[in-house]
């Protein structure tokens, strides 16, 4: 066998392995499994890769996977639960620049060895730009993440948008159609991309976040996809397209349960800010302490939790398993209701409680647990806003109206843990505040849950 | 390869990811998509002959730059997601 037809056999069975694997990404019980299988499929193709004739020298092979292992093992090692979101967003950043100069040096390869040719071109200028937009729009999500960038953009954004958009446009065709020579022209066609995708990502606030790192994993397997028709390699462009259509049904998946189309959440009005909460709500609200809350609990017998992004911050998940523990102690039913956008990535709330401890049979998704909040005594919101906000459903003129929320005001009572009444990320006030049968808590969510844990023990 | 032959391969590709991929519950939607991203990876294959082709000092540096960031994807992505998940099924195997 020839080392060509090694190598074409070898990414066959990576192929076969990323679909097996991504398949079993999709059920909890074999996920794990094909995680493994994903790996296995890599390590095949780095392998077989190497006995490529036109590889010449290998140190600097050496080197940078070296880099890249340790880097990669140390971040993926150490990284806090919490901060998950973030990662993901720079791994997705990290793979569209690697595609971006991957295409950038083959395309200049080509054109040197005068082997290029119009679908060279095209690929090469299509990569530039998606990857480059991968790569800014994700570290401008890391830095909003991280809560350092605060930046929401500048008045004339949009336009500025349009017009970096129809000139990166014009580089992409120029390179592509005209002049596929053009070195020049695609270094300036990733610099408009990277541009781009700055400006596309900072308008973008926190709530919607879900649907950004979604796309940035969808367009990051794009840009592989794309690559692979620079390279002309067929395990690029399979696995790089099974990555593009998964995140592209995870962005689908996130825009439904916000009620949103992708353009609207890209390219739509930044929701205004609005005064602050004092205002809005005035004197209406009743709050509580986490002595009657405890009472509250005491007598209840069924509960039900709805963490928010409030937990994330205040890192409570593991407070919040010690409320559940000492609330099953007494027989009474815990179950959590968790909404597909609550926190900033897709299932951000389940990779927290699962580090937490608590069981995913206790987790219930908006469809299960909708029904049930009729049936429970004490419903605790912990950090979470516009995702039970009622606006949502009885006020068509509401910004988010018609957006999926969780019945929460079905409940008996409702206990807020909120550390002020500042409005959501939307800006949005929240009726369920001032709403009859709602208590306000006014606290950070770890010490008011670790509050209202011992109040429940020691009475 | 044709870019005729190109085009079908990502056209099937596409339609399977978007097989593959229709009902996954919400406690996998990160593990998913870390796992993914750590395939889409898999431009690494492409960066390895980028830096090791020794076609002119631009295109190595380029490659192995690329080297470097697809390798902290590919070993990141992976590593995170086995991470997470084995924190989804430690509950299960200890009450067994």
């Amino acid at each position: 066998m020839s080392r060509a037809n090694v190598i074409d056999l070898g990414y066959l069975v990576a192929a076969v392995l990323f679909i097996v694997g991504l398949k079993g990404l999709g059920r909890p019980r074999t996920a794990p499994r094909g995680n493994l299988m994903g790996a296995t499929g890599m390590l095949i193709a780095v392998l077989v890769t190497l006995v490529d004739q036109s590889i010449l020298s290998y140190q600097f092979l050496a080197i940078g996977l070296a880099i890249g292992i340790a880097i990669g093992a140390l971040l993926a090692l150490r990284v806090q639960m919490t901060s998950m979101p973030e990662l993901v967003a720079l791994f997705n950043g990290f793979g569209g620049g690697a595609s971006v100069l991957v295409a950038a040096s083959s395309f200049i390869e080509i054109n040197e060895l005068g082997n290029s040719t119009g679908q060279i071109a095209v690929a090469a200028a299509v990569t530039s730009l998606v990857g480059a937009m991968t790569l800014s729009g994700s570290m401008i999500a890391f830095g909003k993440l991280q809560g350092r960038l605060t930046w929401n953009g500048f008045r004339g954004l949009p336009i500025v948008r349009i017009l970096v958009a129809l000139i990166s446009l014009a580089f992409a065709v120029q390179i592509g159609g005209f002049q596929p020579e053009g070195q020049l022209s695609l270094w300036l066609l990733i610099a408009g991309g990277f541009l781009l995708g700055i400006l596309c990502a900072v308008p973008i606030g926190g709530a919607d976040m879900p649907v950004v790192i979604a796309l940035l994993n969808a367009l990051s397997g794009v840009a592989a996809s794309t690559t692979g028709f620079v390279l002309d390699n067929s395990l690029l462009i399979i696995a790089g397209s099974l990555v593009g259509a998964s995140g592209l049904v995870l962005t689908q998946i996130m825009c439904k349960a916000m009620n949103r189309s992708l353009l609207d959440v890209l390219f739509g009005a930044a929701p205004s800010a609005v005064d602050s909460g004092d205002d809005i709500y005035g004197d209406q609200v009743t709050s509580t302490s986490a002595e009657e809350i405890a009472m509250l609990l005491e007598i209840a017998e069924r509960v039900v939790i709805v963490p928010g992004y409030g937990m994330a911050v205040a890192q409570a998940q593991h407070a919040v398993r010690e409320l559940m523990q000492t609330l099953q102690a007494s027989d009474i039913e815990v179950s959590f209701g968790i909404h597909p956008v609550a926190g900033r990535m897709p299932g951000h709330m389940n990779v927290l409680l699962a580090e937490a401890e608590i069981d995913y049979e206790h987790l219930l998704d908006m469809d299960q647990v909708n029904p049930t909040f009729k049936r429970a005594d004490v419903t605790i919101v912990i950090g979470a806003n516009d995702v039970v906000n009622p606006a949502a459903r009885n006020d068509p003129d509401s910004p988010i109206a018609g957006m999926p929320i969780l019945d929460v005001d079905d409940s008996r009572t409702v206990v807020v843990v909120k550390r002020s009444l500042s409005p959501g990320f939307a800006g949005i006030a929240n009726p369920l505040f001032i709403a009859d049968n709602t208590l306000l808590y006014f606290s950070d969510a770890r010490e008011g849950i670790l509050e209202v844990t011992k109040a429940l023990t020691e009475s | 390869m044709t870019l005729l032959i190109a085009f079908t391969l990502f056209t099937l590709a596409v339609f399977l990811g978007l097989e593959l991929i229709s009902k996954v519950p919400a406690t996998l939607h990160t593990p998913l998509m870390s796992g993914s991203n750590a395939i889409s990876g898999i431009t690494l294959i492409g960066a390895l002959v980028s830096a090791g082709a020794d076609h002119s000092t631009l295109t190595t540096v380029l490659g192995f730059f690329a080297v470097v960031l697809a390798t902290i994807n590919v070993v990141g992505g992976f590593v995170v997601t086995n991470r997470m998940l084995s924190m989804f099924t430690k509950r299960k195997k200890r009450e067994s």
